[in-house]
C-alpha cells in the first residue's frame, strides 16, 4: 500500500500514527492495570479508560503543551495523554513514592505541574468550577492557555455544572468543557437521568456553543477539539462537547455491570472499537500499514510491562510521609507540631 | 495609632495587598457595585476597577472552586462568602479539594486563597443566619481557620492571610464590622500572625480563654471579676487551626483555672476540643475542672429575648468564673 504524504484533518502521518500509538498505549496500559490490581498490587477504587480512548487522545491532541487539563476519578488516559510517564502513573497506583503523586493521591489523583495536569477530582463534578478558576487565572494574567476540563455524563446531574457553564459563559473564559458521554454514570443509564437527550440544549442555554461528536473516531473528536480550543484561545469563551462513548469495563474494578447485557458489551467492542476505527481509516486512506500498527502495538505493550516493572521495583513512602505536606509551611500543620513522633 | 472600625481596618488590608500584588484579587456576591454586603470592600470597585473586584453571580459552588482554580494558576484571590453559612453550599469545594490538594497530589500544588466571611448571630437573623461553624471547618486539617476579633488583628491577620500560601477561612463576626480599636497609622505595615493567639488582660486567678466576638464580653466580665478581686487572664484564641497550645499552657501553669466562652453549640466544639487539648496538655496544672460557656444548644430563635437568652453574656462568664475561684484564693 502506497503511503502518501496526505494529511488528515489537518494532522500529519507521524502524528496520526503517534495518535494510534497513544490510544493502544492507554489501552495496554488499562490491562495492565486490570491485571495488576487483580494481584492486589493497587488497591482502593480503579476506573478503567478502555473504550475511551479516542475522547482523551484525540482532544489532547488539540491542545499545547502550556494548556491545562482537570479530570475526573478516570484520568490515567488523560494523565497520559498530557505527557505523563505510564511509569508515574503506574507507581502511582501501586502507592509507591516515585507516583506522580507520591503515592499519596492513588489512582483518582494525578498531577503534574510542569504538564498542566491538575488533577483527577473524585468528587464528581468538582473539577468543573475549579477548571472555571484555573481558566480564569490564564485570562487575567493574558496569558494565552486554555483549560479543557473533562466530565462524564454522571456530572452534568450536579448543580456544579450548572454553575461552572454559567460562569465560564459570563466571564468569557478560555475553557473547553469535555463530557465524555459513556452512557452510565455507574449503572444509571443516561437516558434515565437527563430531561433531555443530549447536552446541545444546556450548551444553547449558558449561551455557548455546543457539539455532540462520535467519541469512537478520534479524528472526529480531534477535530471539534481543535475548533473549540481555538475558540478558547482566541478569547471568545468557552464551549461545551459531548464525545459519546462507551466504557468496555465496569464503572471500576468491582463493578459487575449487571444494568447492562452482555450482547450490548459485545457490539461496541466487536463493532466501534476506537482502535479498531482508526486504524481502517488511516488503512483506507493509505495512510498507514499494518506492520505501522503492530510496532506501535508491541511498544505500547512493552511500555505497559516497563510502567509495571518500574512501579513494582519503586519504593514506598517512607513512613516519615505521613505528615508531609499537610501544610505548604508544614510547620503549621497540627500533627506536625503536636503529634509527629 | 488611629482608632478605626473593624470594617474600615479590613478595608485597609484588603487594599494595600492589593497595591502589593497584583496578584492579588476580590471576588464575591455583591462586594463590586453595592460594596459588599457589609461595606466591607466599599470603594475598592472604584479604585480598582472591575479586573480586580468581581462580582459574581449567586452560586458558592462555583465562586469558591473558581477561586480555587484561581489560586492554582498563580493568583491570589479573596473570596467573599456572604456569610458562613451560605458556605455551606460550598462546603464541597473547600473541604474536599482545598484542604486536600496539597497533601492527595504530593505536595505539588499551592492554594493561597483567603475565603471570608462572617460567622455568628446576634441581630435577629434567625437559624439559618446566625451559625458559627467555625468548629466543622476547623476539624480539617490543610485548613487554616481564624477569627480575628480586634480591628488591630483583623487588618493584621488578614494581610498574613493572603501572603500565606495554604487555603485560609478567615471568619468574621456581623456584630464585629462597627466596633472600633487602635490601629497603627497608615503605612505603618504590620502582620499579625495565624498561628499565635495572644493574651488580652494579664491575670493570676484564671483564665478566660475565647474568640471572635465573645472576646469583647469576656473582657467585660473579667472587668466584673475585677470588682470582686478576681483577677482574670483573657486569652483570644485568634486562630483555631492551627491552635496556639503553647499560650493555653503557659496561661493554665499560671492560673490553674479555666472557663471556655464561645458563642458556638457545646457539643462537639471547638470548645470542646480545646478543653481537651488542656487536659491532655496540662492536666497536672488545673485545681479545678474547665468551665465551658456556650451558646444554647439549639437553632437560633428569632425572637429578641430567645435570642438573647440563646447567646452567652458577661453574667454567664462571670458566673463560670466564680464557681471554680476559691474565695480563699481571691484574698491572697
Amino acid at each position: 500500500m502506497a503511503i502518501s504524504n496526505a494529511t488528515l484533518a489537518g494532522l500529519t502521518r507521524t502524528q496520526l500514527l503517534e495518535m494510534h500509538y497513544m490510544m493502544s498505549l492507554l489501552r495496554h496500559f488499562e490491562e495492565k492495570s486490570a491485571e495488576e490490581y487483580t494481584r492486589g498490587k493497587i488497591g482502593g477504587f480503579m476506573h478503567l479508560y478502555n473504550g475511551q480512548e479516542a475522547s482523551g487522545v484525540g482532544s489532547i491532541a488539540a491542545l499545547r503543551p502550556e494548556d491545562r487539563v482537570l479530570s475526573s476519578y478516570r484520568e490515567h488516559g488523560q494523565a497520559i495523554a498530557k505527557g505523563m510517564e505510564p511509569g508515574a502513573v503506574m507507581a502511582e497506583l501501586f502507592g509507591k513514592t516515585t507516583g506522580c503523586s507520591k503515592g499519596k493521591g492513588g489512582s483518582m489523583h494525578m498531577w503534574s505541574n510542569e504538564l498542566g495536569l491538575f488533577g483527577g477530582n473524585a468528587i464528581v463534578a468538582a473539577q468543573l468550577p475549579i477548571a472555571a478558576g484555573v481558566a480564569f487565572a490564564a485570562q487575567y494574567q493574558g496569558q494565552n492557555s486554555v483549560t479543557m476540563c473533562f466530565f462524564g455524563d454522571g456530572a452534568v446531574d450536579e448543580g456544579a455544572f450548572h454553575e461552572a457553564l454559567n460562569l465560564a459563559s459570563l466571564w468569557k473564559l478560555p475553557i473547553v468543557y469535555i463530557c465524555e458521554n459513556n452512557q452510565y454514570s455507574m449503572g444509571m443509564a443516561v437516558q434515565k437521568a437527563w430531561a433531555v437527550d443530549s447536552l446541545l440544549p444546556r450548551a444553547a442555554a449558558y449561551n455557548m456553543p455546543g457539539e455532540q461528536i462520535d467519541g469512537m473516531d478520534v479524528v472526529a473528536v480531534y477535530e471539534s477539539a481543535k475548533r473549540a480550543v481555538e475558540r478558547a484561545r482566541s478569547g471568545d469563551g468557552p464551549s461545551l462537547l459531548e464525545i459519546k462513548t462507551y466504557r468496555f469495563r465496569g464503572h471500576s474494578m468491582t463493578d459487575p455491570t449487571y444494568y447492562r447485557t452482555r450482547e450490548e458489551e459485545q457490539q461496541w467492542r466487536n463493532t466501534r472499537d476506537p482502535i479498531g476505527i482508526f486504524e481502517k481509516k488511516l488503512l483506507e486512506q493509505g495512510l498507514a500499514t499494518q506492520p505501522e500498527f503492530d510496532e506501535n502495538d508491541a511498544r505500547a505493550t512493552q511500555a505497559a510491562e516497563d510502567a509495571a516493572d518500574f512501579a513494582e521495583n519503586s519504593p514506598d513512602p517512607t513512613l516519615e510521609e505521613l505528615y508531609t505536606d499537610v501544610m505548604v509551611d508544614n510547620s503549621s500543620a497540627l500533627s506536625f507540631r503536636y503529634e509527629r513522633k | 495609632m488611629r482608632t478605626l472600625t473593624y470594617r474600615d481596618a479590613l478595608r485597609e488590608a484588603i487594599r494595600e495587598e492589593m497595591l502589593r500584588d497584583e496578584r492579588v484579587f476580590i471576588m464575591g456576591e455583591d462586594i463590586a457595585g453595592y460594596g459588599g454586603t457589609y461595606a466591607v470592600s466599599k470603594g475598592l470597585f472604584e479604585e480598582f476597577g472591575e479586573k480586580r473586584v468581581r462580582d459574581t453571580p449567586l452560586a458558592e459552588e462555583v465562586i469558591t472552586g473558581a477561586a480555587i482554580g484561581a489560586a492554582l494558576g498563580g493568583l491570589r484571590p479573596i473570596l467573599e462568602l456572604m456569610t458562613i453559612n451560605f458556605s455551606l453550599l460550598a462546603s464541597d469545594l473547600i473541604i474536599n479539594s482545598a484542604a486536600k490538594f496539597h497533601y492527595m497530589f504530593g505536595g505539588q500544588p499551592q492554594i493561597p486563597l483567603v475565603i471570608r466571611m462572617p460567622g455568628g448571630g446576634g441581630a435577629q437573623r434567625g437559624a439559618q443566619h446566625s451559625q458559627m461553624l467555625e468548629a466543622m471547618y476547623a476539624h480539617i486539617p490543610g485548613l487554616k481557620v481564624v477569627t480575628p476579633a480586634t480591628p488591630y488583628d483583623v487588618k493584621g491577620m488578614l494581610k498574613s492571610a493572603v501572603r500565606d500560601p495554604n487555603p485560609v477561612l478567615f471568619i468574621e463576626h456581623e456584630l464585629l464590622y462597627n466596633i472600633k480599636g487602635e490601629v497603627p497609622d497608615e503605612g505603618v505595615e504590620y502582620m499579625v500572625p495565624l498561628d499565635r493567639g495572644e493574651v488580652k488582660r494579664e491575670g493570676r486567678h484564671v483564665t478566660l480563654l475565647t474568640f471572635s466576638r465573645m472576646l469583647h464580653v469576656t473582657l467585660q466580665a473579667a472587668e466584673d471579676l475585677a470588682k470582686e478581686d478576681i483577677d482574670a487572664e483573657v486569652i483570644d484564641l485568634r486562630s483555631v487551626r492551627p491552635v496556639d497550645i503553647d499560650l493555653l499552657v503557659d496561661s493554665v501553669k499560671k492560673t490553674n483555672r479555666v472557663v471556655i466562652a464561645e458563642e458556638g453549640w457545646k457539643y462537639y466544639g471547638t470548645g470542646q476540643g480545646l478543653a481537651a487539648l488542656i487536659y491532655e496538655f496540662a492536666f497536672d496544672y488545673l485545681d479545678a475542672p474547665i468551665q465551658h460557656v456556650t451558646g444554647a444548644d439549639v437553632p437560633m430563635p428569632y425572637s429578641k429575648p430567645l435570642e438573647r437568652l440563646a447567646i452567652p453574656n458577661k453574667d454567664s462568664i462571670v458566673k463560670a468564673a466564680k464557681a471554680i475561684v476559691p474565695a480563699a484564693l481571691v484574698r491572697t
